[in-house]
């Protein structure tokens, strides 16, 4: 037992995190396509552009377990393809290839150099690799770095070296690069500076003396030695590198990017300088000086550029003159305006990808190269290159882009600041709410679980159509021919072509309705009718075979060979093509025990003259299986009892991760029942017993199913209430995801030449067609603009209204704005920039913040109230007034001239509005001066609870402001957040974990009671039940802690509280310690927690949103069992699966406390990508099947998400 | 004696690899400014971190990293007198 815990989580991950620490480019496939790699908190991702449709397809998601701080793609000479460094918290260089064949990354090295963890000296935090693949070098933050040589052997395998060292103590690296020096030695330049000397010099002369240092490391490839080869100083204020390519494409040496100025610098050659232009405006300040963020060099045909980044997100085009002496001059020009990247990537194909540090990440297309536009150029020649000599500040004026042009935003909710789950649509699951981004583009994003659907064509018919087929005229035919429409009295067959007409001479019959249409044999055409079957052959001869006297045909099921339909009176007649391409009635026909609802054949299988069974669906809840094999035709072969009539049968193949042989497919039986549930069961294809039942309730009406294609790849289209696709995911796993599109009342498969992969359906009385683009990502975003940083969100109690908090530090506020626009331009409207593209104008000091009021439904910001005199708001509440008739009003803490590093500010203000018009309006009634500013708010019994620093006060509401009425110190050094239960309350710190207290009503005091043993930086909690709090920290941890027993009765029984007043304290805090129940490292800070149902029917989970725009679930075990089992499948998991960065994911999980009651459901769920051999091993060692392993993985997600 | 010299000596090569091991004559100083190196690198090291700070600064990553390195070079000040 782990320490007596008795209560277990597993972990999910629903959301993957989206902001990329960093991104780089190559053709790692080893095709001429240029690929893109990024680092997304612990996650390896690569994506594939399309230049062809301007789009990025994500191709693998590869989650390491281990935080990436920093890659290099490298290349060996003479190789097309490009391997992956990456530096991680592992201690270890890892090197990996991806494998185009099996799409997944493979990792080739793993040396290790040092301890795990993030640490200062232990290499990972920077990465350079020479530009012809020699040799990389591994550095730290102070102090170490490692230089591995990079060759391949005789087999052309690549090999690495053990590490040459080249330490330097008390030395800190600002930036590394490596030097392009063609096919000499290869070198690697660093930013450093020498703190040596300051910390031995109490006069502090030695620290205003500190030099930053342009260092070059060469390596000796003869003498297989690094050498400190030169070194010297740069501007102090130095921050970045770039590599200036050499050998035969220029003149090498390194641009040096530092505060307000770019400088040129190469051993042995002269130095320059340009400066940094700044933006011109009426509110920007001129004298404030940019640095350069990010950047990108690109090579082509022999000429080089530089785009760099401001940290305004302008991006200056850099190019340098130079002759055979080295360069002339750099020049330095504005190109456009994109959002602040991490990374920039720059294809050859003609596109810049842009890593976003915030929201969206975008891809654009190169309209032109900003070469002769009317743009300023400015040049080295005017500057000096010395650092200390001053000069004159160059300026431009922003302007929409013009070089580039925006092709695809790739959604994420990096950073996600706070989220809500709720349902306000009134649909069967509810909606996830967030609110993201930070300055201009920041965002309120509505998730709703679906797949994306792009509609071709909705057009209204004449009728109301009950189905609708399409089919090819001939066998070799790639695209289908006509659409077949039925209608209660008749059928419409419409041709496909340029347009869609209707067509009278195909054949059919059109005077009454069809139950099925099937392409028959090499180039015959079928239709079931009612009354019979029509067998119509290429010249247009029809066959028919009517239904026996006194009765019809209820239902029919068709495969290119095989024909069976079932008649009223419950007899299953069965045709097979004969050798002449003529349908042969069998002679027997197979009585069935009830009415038949459903039947399937399912296709030929490859290199069969047959399918093998019939699948039978009858009104008395069950479905049978019939044998079609020739000894033994229509033979019952196995029965299935279901809950209700089958409404619907589908037998189809489709990949399976756990089938017997690797990459194979399985034969299943889909079926749909007219209650609504949905079941998939595993088809034996030679017994026909029926195996491996799984169910999901789809919605209340009876359930169509449909064999579709989507993204290459078998798939069931299942209509309900709404129209679900089941599909394989890249994980390997069957997925059961709806689509977001109107709900359908008949589906069918669709492919003509425009849309090769489409779905045809009908929604009364409309025929719509459309396709669906992606099946990795099955929560849709919906996005409506914000202000400013999100900071909070809170929704309004009765109405589907959000209010939300938005503060920008140092940003300018429009107030401001307008008193410096009008000293400019007197009697001129404000004409300002786009803040979602320019950001905000900045100055120090300043803060811009507002409140707005969101309708998620109507998606637009109904109401936004700006903050004066340097408030920020901070909190949020919406808080009942026992005093007011228990009317709701919105308290809004702020601060007033707050900085940070130190800390300091003149005290905040509780806002107090009112709402009108059912909280689509806020009315200002008063404000609250507070010394400290309340991080803080929550409705407590009919007043308001207000955290301010260390203390924590109850507010009622007063005519011209509120009233104190109750206070006291609960909170050692800040108060960030408030949860409550009847009188507890719990108290979470900055710093110090959370404290349990509790309210005494008679005495009129708040008393401590309960607090923990360790120091958390606590960001969010929730109370799971009286006693328990789920939380998390700023590391990254979650953890639920436990007030124990007695200590939670003793707060409640005296109700005047002398008792606990004076308890005895226990080592300088509360008398009682909490105890730890569940602990966990994610990597991601979490933001908010929350309990909540996800999907309709499921259990209750605790969610969590993490910083980087993760969403994940802590899922309660339900049984004993699955705790052991689970907890022995990740003992497996971590043994045949280890993370690929080399971290070991049990001390992972365990980074700052070890971990405690929780399974990583995320190293679980990749049973289903082991091999084969794996699989069954760790399923032997469990005392189950492959398949039994998989389902339960299946279901610890399918059951409460999705 | 030879055992005495042995872990003097293991400690020293402890003390030259992983800067910040204490030794018995560690200062408030030194012991002050290894602690906020270190939280500093931490910072860096762990990118959500990294992003909290830049978030709530309004300052890009690139910018705060920089401003966190330029702050480890001197983190709590100058160095007390020497005293003897």
């Amino acid at each position: 037992m782990s320490g007596g815990s008795n209560m277990f989580m597993y972990s999910l991950s629903i959301v993957q995190p989206s902001a990329v620490t960093q991104a780089i480019l190559g053709s790692f496939s080893g095709k001429k396509q240029q690929e893109i790699v990024v680092a997304q908190g612990s996650r390896l991702c690569l994506l594939r552009p399309d230049a062809s449709q301007g789009k990025v397809h994500e191709v693998l998601t590869h989650d390491v377990f281990g935080i990436i701080r920093s890659m290099a793609a490298f290349r060996l000479a003479g190789s097309s393809k490009d391997y992956i460094i990456i530096g991680t918290d592992s201690g270890r260089i890892t090197i990996l290839e991806y494998q185009p064949n099996l799409n997944k990354f493979n990792r080739l090295h793993l040396e290790t150099f040092g301890k795990s963890g993030s640490r200062r000296v232990i290499p990972g935090q920077y990465l350079a690799c020479d530009p012809k693949g020699r040799a990389c070098l591994i550095a730290s933050i102070e102090k170490n770095k490692l230089v591995y040589v990079l060759n391949r052997n005789a087999q052309a395998e690549l090999t690495i070296s053990s590490p040459l060292e080249a330490h330097r103590p008390h030395c800190l690296v600002f930036s590394l690069v490596a030097l392009d020096v063609g096919y000499e030695n290869p070198l690697f330049a660093a930013l450093e500076v020498d703190y040596g000397e300051s910390d031995q010099d109490p006069t502090g002369q030695a620290y205003e003396e500190i030099e930053k240092m342009l260092v070059y490391y060469e390596l000796d490839l003869g003498l297989n030695h690094v050498v400190r080869k030169w070194s010297d100083p740069v501007d102090r204020t130095a921050n970045m590198l770039f590599q200036v390519p050499g050998g035969a494409d220029g003149p090498s040496g390194v641009l040096v990017c530092a505060e307000d100025c770019i400088y040129y610098r190469h051993v042995g050659q002269a130095a320059w300088r340009v400066p940094i232009p700044r933006r011109k405006g009426a509110t920007e300040d001129p004298n404030r000086k940019r640095v350069i963020v990010a950047g990108v060099m690109h090579k082509m045909r022999g000429a080089f550029f530089f785009l760099l980044q401001s940290e305004d997100g302008d991006l200056f085009k850099v190019t340098l003159d130079y002759e055979d002496q080295g360069v002339q001059r750099i020049r330095i020009k504005y190109f456009d305006t994109v959002p602040i990247a991490t990374s920039l990537c720059i294809l050859k194909s003609g596109f810049l990808f842009v890593a976003s540090e915030t929201g969206n990440r975008h891809f654009y297309q190169f309209e032109k190269l900003g070469d002769d536009d009317e743009e300023t150029e400015f040049n080295s020649d005017d500057f000096s290159s010395d650092p200390l000599d001053s000069y004159q500040p160059i300026y431009f004026i922003p302007r929409p882009p013009e070089n580039l042009s925006l092709v695809e935003a790739i959604p994420s909710m990096n950073p996600l600041v706070d989220c809500k789950v709720v349902n306000l649509t009134d649909e069967d699951a509810p909606q996830i709410y967030t609110v993201c981004g930070a300055g201009g583009r920041s965002t309120f994003r509505i998730l709703k679980h679906g797949l994306e659907t792009t509609e071709i064509v909705a057009s209204e018919l004449p009728g109301v159509p009950t189905a609708v087929w399409t089919t090819k005229l001939t066998n070799e035919d790639e695209y289908d021919a006509y659409i077949i429409l039925s209608f209660t009295n008749g059928t419409l067959v419409l041709s496909i072509g340029e347009t869609v007409e209707e067509v009278t001479d195909t054949g059919f019959l059109s005077s009454a309705p069809t139950l099925a249409v099937q392409q028959l044999g090499d180039d015959g055409l079928l239709q079931v009718h009612p009354k019979g079957i029509r067998h119509i052959h290429h010249d247009k001869r029809v066959n028919e075979w009517p239904a026996p006297q006194h009765r019809t045909i209820v239902a029919a099921t068709t495969n290119s060979r095989q024909v069976a339909v079932a008649l009223s009176s419950g007899e299953i007649v069965y045709f097979e093509m004969d050798s002449d391409g003529q349908l042969a009635e069998y002679e027997e026909k197979k009585e069935m025990t009830g009415t038949v609802t459903c039947l399937s054949l399912g296709d030929v299988p490859e290199g069969r003259l047959r399918s093998s069974f019939l699948a039978v669906g009858c009104d008395d809840s069950t479905v049978r299986i019939l044998s079609l094999e020739p000894d033994s035709t229509l033979e019952s072969k196995s029965v299935q009892a279901l809950t209700s009539a089958p409404s619907a049968l589908q037998i189809m193949s489709m990949p399976d991760s756990a089938s017997e042989t690797s990459k194979s497919s399985t034969l299943y039986l889909h079926i749909g029942l007219y209650s609504g549930v949905y079941l998939r069961t595993v088809l034996d294809t030679v017994t026909g017993e029926l195996t491996d039942t799984r169910t999901r309730f789809l919605g209340p009406k009876p359930v169509k199913i449909s064999q579709v294609v989507a993204q290459g790849q078998p798939s069931v289209l299942a209509l309900s209430s709404r129209p679900w696709l089941g599909y394989t995911d890249h994980r390997g796993q069957y997925m059961l995801t709806p689509l977001t599109y109107a709900p359908l009342e008949w589906g069918w498969t669709f492919s003509s030449e425009q849309c090769p992969e489409g779905m045809v359906g009908i929604q009364g009385q409309n025929l719509r067609i459309f396709t669906i683009e992606k099946l990795t990502d099955n929560l849709q975003q919906e996005m409506i603009p914000l202000t400013y940083t999100p900071r909070k969100f809170s929704k309004h109690p009765l109405f589907p209204i959000f209010y939300t908090i938005e503060a920008d530090a140092n940003t300018l506020s429009p107030e401001t704005k307008k008193i410096l626009w009008d000293k400019t331009n007197p009697n001129q409207e404000m004409q300002l920039h786009d803040p979602q593209e320019f950001g905000y104008p900045r100055v120090d000091g300043h803060w811009a913040s507002c409140i707005s009021v969101v309708d998620p439904l109507a998606k637009e910001v109904l109401q936004k109230i700006e903050m004066t005199e340097n408030e920020a708001a901070c909190s949020i509440a919406i808080a009942p007034f026992t005093s007011q008739d228990d009317q709701h009003f919105l308290c809004i803490g702020t601060s007033k001239n707050l900085t940070f590093t130190p800390r300091s500010h003149d005290g905040g203000f509780i806002h107090v509005y009112s709402f009108s018009e059912d909280g689509r309006s806020l009315e200002f009634i008063h404000k609250t001066k507070t010394d400290e500013p309340p991080l803080a708010l929550l409705p407590f019994q009919g007043r308001l609870l207000a955290g301010a620093g260390k203390t924590l006060r109850i507010y009622d509401l007063g005519m011209k402001q509120l009233l104190r009425k109750a206070q006291a110190e609960v909170a050692p050094n800040l108060i960030m957040g408030l949860q409550t239960q009847g009188s507890r309350i719990i108290v979470s710190d900055i710093q110090e974990s959370i404290t349990y207290c509790v309210y005494k009503h008679a005495d009129n005091k708040i008393i401590p009671f309960a607090d923990d043993t360790i120091p958390r930086w606590t960001t969010a909690t929730t109370m799971l039940d009286y006693e328990t709090v789920a939380g998390g920290d700023k590391f990254g941890n979650l953890w639920i802690t436990r007030c124990p027993k007695k200590a939670s009765e003793e707060s409640d029984e005296d109700p005047a509280g002398g008792h606990l007043l004076h308890e005895r304290a226990y080592l300088q805090g509360t008398p009682n310690r909490l105890e730890l129940m569940c602990h966990f490292y994610t990597q991601d800070i979490p933001t908010s927690i929350q309990k909540a149902q996800l999907v309709a029917g499921g259990r209750e989970t605790i969610v969590w949103s993490g910083l980087q725009g993760t969403v994940g679930l802590m899922v309660p075990f339900v049984s004993r069992e699955d705790v052991d089992f689970f907890r022995d499948l990740e003992g497996h998991m971590r043994n045949e699966d280890p993370p690929l960065a080399g971290r070991d994911h049990l001390a992972y999980r365990s980074y700052y406390v070890p971990v405690k009651g929780i399974v990583d459901g995320d190293l679980c769920e990749r049973f289903s990508l082991l091999s084969r051999d794996k699989k069954q091993m760790i399923a032997g060692e469990l005392d189950r099947s492959v398949r039994e392993v998989e389902r339960k993985i299946a279901d610890m997600r399918s059951r409460v998400a999705y | 004696m030879a055992d005495k010299l042995r872990a003097t000596q293991q400690l020293e090569q402890l003390q030259a690899r992983y800067v910040g091991t204490g030794h018995a004559d560690t200062t408030k100083f030194e012991w002050t400014s290894n602690l906020h190196r270190d939280t500093y690198s931490s910072y860096i090291g762990h990118p959500p971190l990294l992003e909290y700070m830049a978030l709530g600064t309004g300052t890009p990553m690139a910018k705060l990293k920089t401003a966190l390195i330029e702050k480890m070079i001197q983190p709590v000040g100058k160095p007390p007198e020497r005293e003897d």
